[in-house]
């Protein structure tokens, strides 16, 4: 690599930490101050420690059932996008009929909001259980299954995109090789493409597990967490403690600050655990 | 070091995802000062007492959304009468406290806002200046209507409002004269058990009347369940403390018992059994919704106020003549109720930032009381903004003439009736509204007993003060 003269770094760089600074650094300082303070407007609050972190679990149990909720849904999504883009991604490499048109097509609901795509989603789900007499609301159930679809109709798409990327990687002389010792379609899959896609993978499940934890829109659009709170997620119980409770906007910040730190946790977990199946073709 | 690298990468990823989920506003770099508001216009001292010497400026947070479009042109008129200018931004529908909270973080924040009574200042009460020596204080019509505190004025009502069940005179005349009708007039119905009667009896002959229920849709969509869990809940809660004399001043964290959940249930019931929509259904139902259904016919009655008839007269194809919308207090079967009138009050009170400098805060005051008592002023609240206004600056016949304005003008004009205070001002607040809410959906769904919703009210009732 050519030298680069030092004096350039500056120019460069300067622009983006800047940048980066004031949306991103600056706020989450200030943020992680607000958490020790009782404010109404956020320029203007007074210290009061640890207290905010307290009451966010021995006010009510709001917190702590959202994150059990939250578990549980990106559990089930995570596993549920993954499963479905590959198979969308394995379909897609084959040689199938309008390939092409499909993957836009599997693609497309990417580029929708989330809040659209809830308003939409909550008149076809309406729409089918009017017919039986209640609505979404009726039982935390079909709001879990409801934001389930959702999720996994807009996301399984961009993930089918990383897999088909991943897939078409693949040398053809390893293909070529397993097919001369006999490998059968089961094997293909299990021994060769499987393996060979890990890096995928570990994208993948990065992108689920970190869409999924901090879900909002679809889950404000589709349920607003009716029945009561119980199915309102993380980040939807944040907001509506900083908005919804007048004199809660500290416990809400600490709220926030806890759901950083519980989420990039989960996060380094797994891209520790997938990185280390990753395999070199 | 590669995996390292993309780590610490992905940390920094989902720290700003996460933070910009809940991001609040950037401390925002020392602002511009503000700029010295506009090269003085030529002061055109017109009808106001403010002397408009100095131009400026006004800031004024709308909570009406429904009015947004009046306030830009009051601004214009403003500007043309005394040559100050007027900001006005409207909060969307639901979202005022998280509007005002984030525009009073800004360095040029409103100057004019609203608290919503005794427990909205309580939160605010850090930027509620003290207006006892305004001049639109002193002409308000019924000093004890202001948010006070000591010897502090730090709300103005500036808006009376009432609620009830409106009904649409042309289908009750139609039931009036069917030969077995319950009642033969409206004067009839002046308790719940007549109330009932005749709302059972329309039910059944729903296909007569041509309509699909008595009630509109009872809307217990989250969000949009305020016309139950805060207007309805307003009676039982005002007769409880009527009647074991505990008054507004010292009503709060310690004084609710819910003694009258069993009338609260009567006319709740009531708007559940006899309406357009299966109860299981009501939990995706707007209070657009409702009104849409009344609006086009679909409905007799609907539980709500006078700010409603935009609504109603806005909507596409509305069959609801103005001479046939009228109020009917909400009769739930209380003793006495026959002399009951409907829910008169107000939410919606000015406050002035006390934050702002001394002279902003003047400009807030004058225009305020520029709104109220200057002709033009008083033309856009009457036949624009179309308020109620609780001054003595307006004659008998600068009210509204929207029939439900007249309505409720009526009712308070009727001295053998007993206004039903908004004593709501004094609920928990918000959470506990929210949760009560949530529980009547599931109570309407069936999912819940009616003593399991009792025992919420009572037992949040204290925990949730002041949230």
């Amino acid at each position: 690599m050519q030298k680069m003269p030092k004096r350039y770094y500056a120019f460069f760089t300067l622009p983006t930490a800047i940048a980066f600074a004031i949306s991103f650094i600056i706020p989450f300082i200030f943020g992680l101050y607000l958490s020790f303070t009782k404010f109404t407007t956020v320029t203007d609050s007074t210290w009061v420690g640890f207290q905010n972190y307290v009451r966010a679990f021995t006010d009510d149990q709001n917190f702590i059932n959202a994150g059990l909720f939250t578990i549980e849904f990106a559990v089930v999504s995570v596993i549920l996008i993954n499963i479905v883009a590959f198979a969308l991604a394995y379909l897609l490499t084959r040689p199938v009929r309008a390939r092409n048109a499909l993957r836009t097509v599997f693609f497309m609901p990417n580029l929708i909001g989330g809040i659209v795509l809830g308003y939409v989603w909550l008149l076809l789900i309406n729409g089918v259980l009017i017919n039986f007499g209640f609505d979404i609301t009726y039982d935390p159930k079909y709001g879990f299954w409801g934001l389930i679809l959702v999720t996994n109709w807009q996301m399984a798409g961009y993930m089918m995109v990383i897999y088909i990327a991943a897939i078409l990687a693949i040398s053809s002389e390893v293909v070529e090789a397993a097919k001369i010792d006999g490998a059968n379609a089961w094997q293909m899959l299990s021994r060769i493409t499987i393996p060979l896609v890990m890096p995928a993978f570990t994208i993948c499940t990065f992108l689920t597990v970190s869409n999924s934890f901090k879900l909002f829109d679809q889950n404000l659009s589709l349920t607003a967490g009716a029945p009561g709170r119980a199915t309102a997620m993380l980040a939807l119980d944040i907001f509506y403690t900083f908005y919804g409770q007048n004199g809660y906007e500290g416990v809400g910040q600490a709220k926030a600050v806890m759901f950083f730190l519980f989420v990039s946790a989960i996060v380094l977990l797994q891209l520790r655990a997938s990185r280390s199946r990753e395999v070199e073709a | 070091m590669h995996k390292r690298l993309f780590a610490v990468f992905s940390i920094l990823l989902a720290a700003a995802f996460v933070l910009s989920a809940c991001a609040t506003q950037t401390p925002a770099a020392p602002a511009p000062t503000e700029a010295p508001a506009q090269p003085a216009a030529t002061s055109a001292p017109a009808a106001t007492s403010a002397p408009a010497a100095q131009s400026c400026e006004v800031y004024y947070l709308n909570f009406k959304p429904e009015v947004a479009d009046v306030y830009a042109k009051i601004a214009d008129e403003y500007k043309a009468e005394t040559g100050n200018t007027l900001k006005v931004v409207t909060a969307a529908a639901g979202t005022y406290e998280q509007t005002l909270k984030s525009e009073m973080a800004k360095s040029d924040a409103p100057t004019l806002f609203q608290i919503n009574g005794p427990v909205g200042y309580q939160n605010w009460k850090d930027y509620t200046a003290d207006l006892k020596d305004t001049d639109l204080y002193k002409h308000l019509s019924d000093p004890n209507l202001a948010v006070k505190d000591g010897d502090g004025v730090f709300g103005i009502p500036y808006v009376v409002e009432g609620y009830g069940i409106i009904y649409n005179d042309a289908i009750l005349s139609k039931y009036f004269a069917m030969p077995d009708a319950k009642a033969k007039s409206i004067d009839e119905v002046n308790t719940f058990d007549k109330l009932k009667a005749v709302v059972e009896d329309m039910q059944a002959k729903k296909g007569d009347l041509g309509i699909k229920g008595v009630f509109s849709s009872t809307s217990l969509k989250t969000g949009e369940d305020w016309r139950w869990q805060t207007h309805l809940m307003d009676l039982p809660v005002f007769y409880e403390w009527r009647d074991n004399n505990i008054s507004l001043a010292a009503a709060g964290a310690d004084n609710f018992k819910f003694q009258y959940a069993d009338q609260f249930k009567n006319l709740f019931d009531l708007y559940l059994k006899n309406s357009t929509t299966a109860p299981g259904l009501l939990g995706s139902k707007s209070v657009d919704d409702s009104m849409a259904e009344f609006a086009l016919g679909q409905s007799a009655m609907v539980q709500n106020g006078n700010w409603a008839w935009g609504q109603i007269s806005g909507v596409q194809g509305n069959t609801v003549k103005p001479e046939d919308v009228k109020f009917l207090p909400m009769y739930m079967g209380m003793s006495g109720e026959e002399k009951q009138s409907i829910a008169v009050g107000t939410e919606n009170y000015f406050s002035v930032n006390k934050q702002a400098s001394p002279e902003k805060q003047k400009c807030a005051e004058d225009f305020a009381y520029w709104l109220f008592s200057s002709p033009k002023g008083k033309s856009f609240v009457t036949n624009d903004l179309k308020f109620i206004a609780p001054f003595d600056t307006f004659a008998d016949n600068e009210k509204p003439t929207d029939p439900l304005a007249k309505e409720v003008i009526r009712y308070v004009s009727n001295k053998d009736l007993y206004n039903v205070a908004w004593d709501f001002v004094k609920f928990p607040g918000q959470a506990w509204k929210n949760d009560f809410g949530a529980a009547l959906l599931q109570y309407a769904q069936g999912k819940m007993s009616w003593d399991d919703v009792t025992k919420l009210a009572v037992t949040e009732w204290p925990t949730k003060y002041g949230q």
